[in-house]
């Protein structure tokens, strides 16, 4: 069970936040540099959310890191779908699948810099955090489609796109919006990462980097709501659209 | 058309199930009867080509079948004309005719996951009746009906033969003592 956020506890600790960050500033000199208060982050957002720099970084991060998550969930689905009916890819996939499982992402994050181009490396981190998670719960889900559907169509002659609508979509489709719901917050941690790490110009992570360096702690609280904000608002978009598709594929 | 078996034989693990099984099912209703657990459903999935003899010939049955499984095998989280649709490609004209007939209603927009087990069971067979079939297998279609169901059932399957070789496999034999029967006693 997924325990839910309460309008009182969310407001609770809110204020435990805003005390401590308080009795921070009250027992040392600059001590609101630690810890800035939750009233401090949100007017700072306020004021970044007018500028143009800000709405460029949320579109500039939003578009790798979400880019490599459409991707990486078109990539995992296809090569799913074709290694549920066949043994040596699922073998063949196996090790690659779980080694970036295990593997801290900054050691790939480390690695593709030496590779690729800072730009490119949200998209390609993000891309790489979502594959695992979506392709073995797509993989799952095909495993335990119901194999007397399929007898039945065999016998009917039911055609592939009738099948994929009426038997592998629903079997399928909860397996995928739970992995797609988890990747999407994974993409974004990971993602983000790779930006601070990177530092490709004008997106989220380099502000963060630059929050970091100036110990604008503000900026860094605000640009953090705003990573948090966009994961939510992602994955309901594409959990909304998800089902707005499988509505429309069923028999 | 007619189709033949010959010499079928047929094991699992070691077990036979059919041994040198010979028989011909002509156009009409031909019951296969035996007690439960000695090779009907092997012998109509034989039938079906959803698996293969170990040994013998079966001539005639590579055409276009519609089945009724032991279990319905509907989509539960569909109406009935969802179910139509999906496993015909559309909703046959006279399908308001036969499931009424049957006592269902097409129009009913509840999924079939809400219907008596005996709605599904008359469903799953109006299925098969509707489908453009040529041969019809039919694997205990009144498993779980009462008198009237079962009579209204029979009556269906009767006047929609068609021509069509249909297997009946059942164990109760009631109305349709005019059938031939092919009965397998188990080996």
């Amino acid at each position: 069970m997924v325990p839910k956020l309460r309008p009182w506890s969310v407001s609770l600790w809110l204020l435990v936040w805003q005390g401590g960050s308080m009795a921070l500033a009250a027992a040392y000199p600059h001590g609101e540099l630690l810890l800035a208060s939750p009233v401090q982050a949100a007017l700072r957002l306020l004021e970044l959310l007018a500028s143009s720099a800000f709405w460029r970084a949320v579109g500039n991060s939003s578009l790798r890191i979400f880019g490599g998550f459409l991707l990486s969930c078109a990539l995992a689905l296809l090569l799913a779908s074709l290694a549920a009916g066949r043994s040596w890819l699922r073998d063949l996939l196996a090790p690659p699948v779980a080694v970036v499982k295990a593997v801290p992402v900054a050691s790939f994050i480390i690695l593709a810099l030496v590779w690729l181009d800072a730009g490119a490396l949200s998209l390609f981190i993000s891309a790489l955090m979502v594959f695992p998670p979506v392709y073995l719960n797509v993989l799952e889900g095909l495993r335990r489609t119901d194999g007397k559907l399929l007898e039945l169509a065999r016998v009917y002659r039911i055609p592939l796109w009738r099948r994929i609508g009426g038997i592998y979509l629903p079997q399928v489709l909860p397996y995928f919006r739970s992995a797609a719901s988890l990747a999407l917050g994974l993409c974004w941690k990971a993602g983000a990462a790779a930006e601070v790490i990177g530092l490709p110009a004008g997106t989220i992570g380099e502000r963060l980097y630059t929050a970091k360096i100036y110990l604008q702690t503000p900026d860094l609280f605000a640009w953090t709501a705003v990573i948090l904000f966009l994961a939510a608002a992602f994955e309901r978009l594409f959990l909304a659209a998800v089902d707005g598709l499988a509505g429309k594929a069923g028999p | 058309m007619e189709i033949r078996v010959e010499g079928l034989c047929k094991s699992y693990g070691g077990k036979p199930v059919l041994a040198n099984l010979t028989a011909v099912f002509r156009p009409g209703i031909t019951c296969v009867a035996a007690p439960s657990g000695t090779g009907k459903t092997t012998l109509l999935r034989l039938l079906l080509g959803l698996e293969q003899p170990d040994g013998g010939s079966i001539r005639g049955a590579d055409c276009r079948w519609a089945a009724v499984f032991q279990e319905d095998r509907l989509l539960e989280d569909l109406p009935a004309a969802g179910n139509l649709r999906f496993a015909l490609g559309k909703v046959p004209e006279d399908a308001g005719t036969l499931l009424s007939r049957l006592g269902l209603d097409l129009s009913d927009p509840k999924n079939v996951r809400t219907w008596s087990g005996g709605m599904k069971r008359r469903l799953a067979l109006a299925r098969a009746l509707l489908a453009p079939a040529e041969a019809l297998a039919l694997d205990e279609p009144f498993a779980g009906l009462d008198g009237e169901n079962r009579d209204r059932c029979l009556a269906a399957i009767r006047e929609r033969e068609g021509g069509r070789p249909v297997l009946l496999a059942t164990h109760d034999l009631t109305g349709l003592e005019d059938a031939p029967v092919v009965r397998l006693r188990g080996v």
